[in-house]
């Protein structure tokens, strides 16, 4: 089994320009089951075999999808995923980097008693070793099986299923849940997904510096989760903030610092990893 | 990309000896705006501000405080805060005494605990009017990610080291959501209220607060903090200082306030590396790096310690670099005589290996690299891009992972 996508998701791509129609064409490579493709102004064309339309609505309407995986450029992004939003799919993955954070909040808002689940934005996506690459990620590298990856940072998801992989550790899903201040989904919506998916039998779980999405997370393993997982925190050597005002430090209660996030994994029975190169051999030691 | 991490003031010069500059996890530093320039924005949506004019010169600073009546606040314009404490704050009674603060303060090296050791060039000024201060308060309104809303934070304890109160007393910070970009009026009422406004200048500051959520909204603002919030004498509230960071991402649809940023401020490698979407820090050590993606680059500044060296720099090329971006990454990075070796870890999604490496092979031919380079690839396209560097002719050293990369590019930086 896996969480979130496999070989009965139907995809549609939001954005066909050129990263959207070379990943589109990278996803169905390695599973995916792309259905339709959304871009303002081609509908009634054809994309790699799928058929193109001008608006969501138009799309379920003809080709039932039930996930999304947006490309659409920073300035439209939070438009096209209200629209899937809408439009009631039950997931969107939104690769787009640079979203304004005040869009995302309008976002957030319709998110809430929505059907739908945002993954990101500014993150690679999701993917189903095997089964469905709804994303970015460089297919090739993974191995279907039965860890899960959950991350904040894209290029360190691959990283840890990179080792993984090396080692003979397949993957059940990996997840890049984006690094933005406002995203879809957080580390502890996967976790609970992950705990709950039979086939899954550890987790990597990847966080850095800044905010306190760690320390949330690491809380709400302690005594819930008894699957083995192991955490890194990226940036525990990196500089201090330099920044103007109180009100960031105010609102995080002085959390956010490495070690504190680190600590807080340890309470958790976290295994953290000693450097990033140690991510897959870790968590070999456990399982 | 959000950047709020808790300032160590005693780091600096500490164990790592690294300078002090601020790592972005994603996304890009927040453009900051000079007071003078904040309290314009809150000007416009109809927050009190004192009354004042930015100077450039003695000459313009004297007649402004002319204008004034001679009574005035000289202040330097930097974007660090602590400036009080730093000198760079003055009153005045008398043009000629405003004349002389001008004067010692505009071309001064301000230092304060936010501007790090080397400090800051104080090139504008703020001349303002004094105010009969009653009372001062701290008000803030930043993004909250746990409530994924911008939360106004408010404190009676205005004008002092407001982290510390916070630290002491969590419950001495007043907090109000606000929903759907508004801060209603009885949200507003209720901080008035709970901190002990008087009556007469109540509706003021009820009226303020309202306007200060509606700028922060409006202006995309990543940051608005008004330290402190004044009640003045006669029943007027007033922000007496204003700090304010919009969000980079935003700007495009911000004109006018892209027009605002103050290159003065910024340093220029920084500045260079934005203009061509690069994210680029500087550090004190000796291993430049180059990465793909803010995570894997702190990781691979923490592996480059973990193995007993010190990074160089920080470079996050993003998802999607070009030739150029590697090319003009390759130049920031060799501009700082420090970097003696040069470790390029990239593992490709957006970004395929092999335009990555024909980047590299096109910038190491032009700008004549002459430090080792070690490079670690994985990810789309990774079987084109090894053949293109291996067809280059030119001399890189290939590593299997990052470790190993970490420890020959450390070794290789001596």
């Amino acid at each position: 089994m896996s969480i979130l996508v496999d070989e009965t998701t139907r995809v549609v791509v939001q954005g066909l320009g050129r990263a959207g129609l070379f990943h589109a064409e990278q996803c169905m490579r390695f599973g995916a089951n792309i259905v339709a493709g959304v871009h303002p102004g081609r509908g009634g064309g054809e994309a790699l075999g799928f058929p193109v339309f001008d608006t969501m609505r138009e799309a379920v309407a003809q080709a039932r999808p039930d996930a999304s995986l947006a490309f659409v450029p920073a300035a439209g992004a939070a438009d096209a995923v209200l629209e899937a939003i809408e439009a009631e799919l039950a997931l969107v993955a939104c690769i787009t980097e640079g979203i304004p954070a005040r869009d995302m909040v309008r976002v957030a808002d319709a998110l809430c008693g929505s059907a739908t689940r945002l993954i990101g934005p500014n993150c690679p996506g999701v993917i189903s070793p095997g089964k469905c690459k709804l994303g970015i990620m460089p297919g090739h590298i993974h191995k279907p099986g039965s860890v899960g990856v959950v991350s904040r940072s894209g290029t360190l998801t691959y990283e840890a299923v990179g080792q993984l992989s090396s080692l003979g550790i397949g993957q059940s899903t990996c997840i890049g849940i984006g690094g933005d201040p406002v995203i879809g989904t957080n580390f502890i919506d996967v976790l609970e997904m992950f705990n709950e998916d039979s086939d899954t039998t550890g987790i990597i779980m990847i966080g850095e510096i800044g905010g306190t999405a760690e320390e949330r997370a690491a809380e709400f393993v302690k005594g819930r989760i008894q699957k083995p997982i192991v955490g890194f925190i990226a940036g525990a050597t990196a500089p201090p903030g330099r920044r103007m005002g109180h009100a960031g430090a105010i609102i995080s209660g002085g959390k956010g610092t490495a070690a504190e996030k680190q600590a807080a994994m340890e309470a958790a029975g976290i295994a953290v990893a000693p450097t990033p190169a140690d991510l897959g051999s870790t968590l070999a030691a456990l399982i | 990309m959000e950047l709020h991490y808790v300032w160590h003031p005693g780091y600096i010069g500490g164990s790592g000896g690294l300078s002090g500059f601020l790592i972005v996890p994603h996304g890009r530093i927040p453009m900051k705006l000079h007071e003078y320039q904040a309290k314009e924005v809150l000007r416009a949506y109809g927050v009190p501000t004192p009354r004042g004019t930015m100077a450039k010169t003695v000459a313009e600073a004297r007649s402004a405080a002319a204008d004034l009546g001679g009574r005035v606040v000289v202040k330097a314009q930097i974007h660090a805060g602590g400036r009080g404490k730093g000198g760079g704050v003055k009153l005045a009674h008398s043009v000629d005494e405003a004349e002389r603060h001008a004067a010692a303060i505009l071309g001064m090296t301000l230092v304060t605990h936010q501007t790090g050791p080397q400090g800051r060039l104080v090139q504008r000024l703020l001349v303002e009017e004094q105010l009969p201060i009653e009372r001062e308060i701290y008000l803030g309104i930043t993004l909250d990610r746990a409530l994924e809303k911008p939360v106004l934070m408010a404190s009676a304890q205005g004008g002092v080291e407001i982290e510390e109160v916070a630290a002491r007393d969590p419950s001495a910070i007043l907090r109000e959501a606000i929903h759907g970009a508004q801060l209603q009026g009885y949200q507003a009422r209720r901080l008035a209220f709970a901190l002990g406004i008087a009556p007469e200048a109540r509706a003021s500051a009820v009226q303020a607060m309202q306007a200060l959520a509606k700028a922060y909204d409006e202006s995309d603002a990543s940051l608005v903090e008004i330290n402190p919030f004044v009640l003045t004498t006669d029943g007027r509230a007033v922000a007496l200082d204003a700090k304010m960071d919009v969000d980079d991402n935003a700007l495009f649809r911000h004109p006018d306030l892209a027009e605002l940023r103050d290159l003065g401020e910024e340093e220029p490698l920084e500045t260079d590396a934005i203009d061509h979407g690069l994210n680029y820090i500087k550090l004190d050590g000796n291993v430049g790096c180059m990465v793909n993606g803010a995570g894997l680059a702190m990781a691979t500044m923490d592996i480059i310690q973990y193995a007993g060296g010190m990074p160089a720099n920080f470079l996050d090329v993003g998802g999607g670099a070009n030739k150029d971006q590697i090319k003009n990454g390759f130049r920031i990075i060799l501009s700082d005589p420090n970097a003696k070796a040069i470790m390029i870890n990239i593992f490709g999604g957006i970004l395929k290996v092999d335009v990555l490496a024909e980047g590299i092979v096109a910038a190491a031919q032009e700008l004549k690299i002459d430090v080792p380079m070690v490079l670690r690839l994985e990810g789309t396209n990774v079987e084109k891009g090894r053949e293109i560097l291996a067809d280059s002719g030119l001399d890189f050293i290939v590593a299997s992972d990052m470790k190993e990369a970490a420890q020959q590019a450390v070794a290789r930086a001596g």
